[in-house]
């Protein structure tokens, strides 16, 4: 080291180079973490898919894939309908309260979760860590279940479970319900999931 | 700088040639300092076999991985068909491709029993802190280049396994939901998500990686090795400066460590030739179908490398949550009775523990359980600070400690265990009480390692010849 004075405008000026510097380096690394965002053709991907459930029987499931998601159309017979207020004091959220304007659209935060109460439309992907559950329509005591099961969904990852109208239950993983995506029916056998409103 | 050197007229060619070379490059001096001169100590044992096996497998998961890429397609609609092309259709493709996949569980089974021998014979203590750092950071490295590999052959596995692992991120309050897009770079898992992730596991890991692996060796050379005695060889040396308890790293552990190679490659070549799916374990069946974004596979659960860390994450329900806020109120309480401090510093600790108490009821069990899974792994870096025992050695403690390590050893075998397992009540709950021992056994080491009757530690290390 040397003992002369310090030269303070110089320290000044590295100061300043390096504070330039860090602002370049800055700089140069937006675009590079803008290229991990989604591309302008995965945003102009996700366009509304048409269902035909003219074909559906009471007890059945459809799935459909849209933006890259399934969706399940299941058409619920009138004893799984009934089951459901069963179930409401065993959910975490009965009355779809949580996060309406992303989990459950004004039309389907009703008893049913669902416009007509015979069809229910929900994205099938747990609000967990993305799993699809799997289906376990039948009642009553069954492995991973609990005994008073009255049918509904599995999730296969972590064991989050969820009632035939998507309601998650209580202490679970899972902190929420399954998603209702926007959907119109077009005709008694016909359904538009992603829109909602007529054009 | 060095001076430069003239080697004699008469010398040999060979002695010319060098001292040519070490006026450029430090040849002989690195040669020196890494291998002919490196001092060290003479009574390792089986468990210091682990450190050269994982370099071995390194190399070979870089030699095997060049020559995948040679013929992997990392496309979402050719990925899965470019692997089977591999498997059935490029001559031998097969075996280097089960050299790969296994050498990757193969990777973990030595880096565990390596990080399992630091623990026992506290390779992490003074002044070995940033070889522990490093280490640890490798393993990090490491459980990322697993992560992002696992997707590449774009089975069902691949494809759930790396939707669960992403949507951890999207669990992070206010920005979560941003940062899982960021990293997929689609609203699902997609093929720029494969693209990204063979990008991370072909180069940019990697490269992390082998600058990790270089600072490791750097660091751990520089202070020299621990041993099963946890003697520092340093301390006695001879009139020429050199550790009475040393040995030079070459020739003898050089061949003392190719003993060691020699016997993995038997178990290596053993499981690449008669079970290199190893049960489902190494490689599950279910990444034997396609992925499909529709359908998840009846049971998904991680690679085995993988489950301890998996099981946390599931045992983190509302009840644990509960747990938790009942220990972080028993904490504050004790801590407030036990420690001297002035009505400042308690004032501190009881706002601490309400703040922790109102954090852990606000966000949801999801998030906690990702904070769970990410502190068991965080957690690691800070043991040299949480080891407080007066010996370093597992020999010099109490017995007692002893019994603590094997039950450590037994809850992440057990919590191994059922995260490979479908879930149920029963399970759920034995992980939630290994998931509080877990955490237990590190946060309370401050206090429990001081605890018992320690040995004398003698001052040179205890070394029968053979």
């Amino acid at each position: 080291m040397s003992d002369a004075a310090v030269d303070q405008s110089r320290r000044t000026w590295i100061a300043i180079t390096c504070g330039a510097g860090a602002v370049g380096g800055v700089a140069t690394a937006v675009p590079f973490v803008s290229t991990f965002t989604p591309s302008e053709r995965a945003k102009a991907a996700g366009a509304p898919v048409q269902a035909d459930i003219g074909g559906l029987q009471p007890g059945e499931k459809l799935t459909v894939e849209w933006r890259g998601k399934p969706v399940w159309i299941v058409r619920r017979t009138p004893e799984q309908l009934e089951a459901l207020k069963l179930n409401d004091a065993l959910v975490a959220d009965p009355n779809s309260e949580r996060k309406p304007s992303e989990l459950t659209p004004d039309y389907a935060r009703n008893e049913y979760r669902s416009r007509k109460p015979e069809f229910l439309v929900v994205v099938g992907i747990c609000s967990h860590l993305g799993c699809s559950p799997s289906d376990r329509f039948q009642p009553g005591a069954q492995p991973s279940l609990p005994d008073d099961w009255h049918g509904g969904f599995l999730c296969p990852c972590h064991g989050s479970t969820f009632d035939m109208a998507g309601r998650v239950f209580k202490n679970k993983p899972a902190p929420d319900n399954l998603e209702v995506p926007p959907y119109m029916f077009l005709s008694d056998t016909s359904i538009l999931i992603g829109v909602d409103k007529q054009a | 700088m060095a001076e430069f050197k003239v080697a004699p007229a008469d010398a040999a060619l060979g002695t010319k040639l060098m001292t040519w070379v070490d006026n450029r490059f430090p040849a002989t001096k690195l040669y020196k300092e890494h291998l002919s001169e490196y001092y060290a100590p003479k009574n390792f044992n089986f468990w210091y076999f682990f450190g050269s096996l994982a370099m071995v497998v390194l190399v070979i998961q870089i030699v095997t991985g060049i020559f995948l890429v040679m013929h992997y397609k990392p496309d979402a609609a050719l990925a899965f068909a470019s692997v089977e092309y591999i498997m059935r259709d490029v001559p031998w493709g097969w075996l280097v491709r089960y050299m790969h996949s296994t050498g990757a569980s193969a990777f973990f089974i030595v880096v565990y029993l390596h990080m399992f021998r630091g623990m026992l014979y506290g390779s992490y203590r003074k002044p070995r802190e940033l070889i522990w750092i490093f280490g640890c950071a490798i393993f990090l490295c490491l459980m990322g280049e697993a992560f992002f590999g696992y997707l590449l052959p774009w089975g069902q596995m691949s494809y759930w396994g790396a939707q669960v692992i992403v949507n951890l991120f999207a669990a992070v309050p206010f920005v979560g939901p941003d940062l899982a897009l960021l990293i997929r770079g689609d609203y699902v898992v997609s093929d720029a998500t494969l693209n990204r992730f063979f990008s991370f596991h072909v180069i940019a890991l990697p490269l992390v990686l082998l600058g990790l692996v270089a600072a490791h060796i750097i660091a751990l050379h520089e202070v020299g090795s621990n041993n099963p005695d946890g003697v520092e060889i340093k301390a006695k040396k001879d009139a020429a400066g050199r550790p009475l308890d040393g040995i030079p790293f070459h020739p003898y552990y050089t061949v003392h460590d190719i003993l060691g190679v020699a016997v993995f490659l038997f178990l290596f070549s053993a499981v690449i030739f008669f079970a290199p799916e190893m049960g489902g374990y190494f490689l599950e069946y279910n990444n034997f179908i396609p992925a499909d974004p529709l359908k998840t596979p009846a049971h998904i659960a991680p690679v085995w490398y993988f489950t301890p860390y998996y099981s946390m994450l599931r045992a983190t329900t509302d009840d644990l949550v509960n747990v938790f806020v009942g220990l972080t109120a028993l904490a504050a309480v004790g801590a407030l009775l036990k420690v001297r401090a002035g009505a400042l510093v308690k004032g501190g600790i009881v706002v601490a523990g309400l703040v922790a108490i109102v954090l852990l009821k606000t966000f949801d069990a999801k998030f906690w359980g990702v904070v769970v899974m990410g502190g068991a792994v965080v957690i690691m870096f800070f043991l040299p600070w949480l080891d407080h025992s007066p010996a370093k050695s597992i020999r010099y403690r109490p017995s007692w400690h002893k019994i603590m390590y094997g039950i450590f050893a037994v809850v992440m075998v057990v919590l191994g265990y059922l995260g490979t397992q479908p879930p149920s009540p029963i399970f759920t709950l034995v992980s939630q009480v290994g998931t509080v021992f877990y955490f237990g056994f590190f946060l309370l080491m401050p206090w429990w390692s001081q605890i018992g009757e320690f040995k004398p530690v003698p001052d040179r290390v205890t070394f029968q010849p053979h």
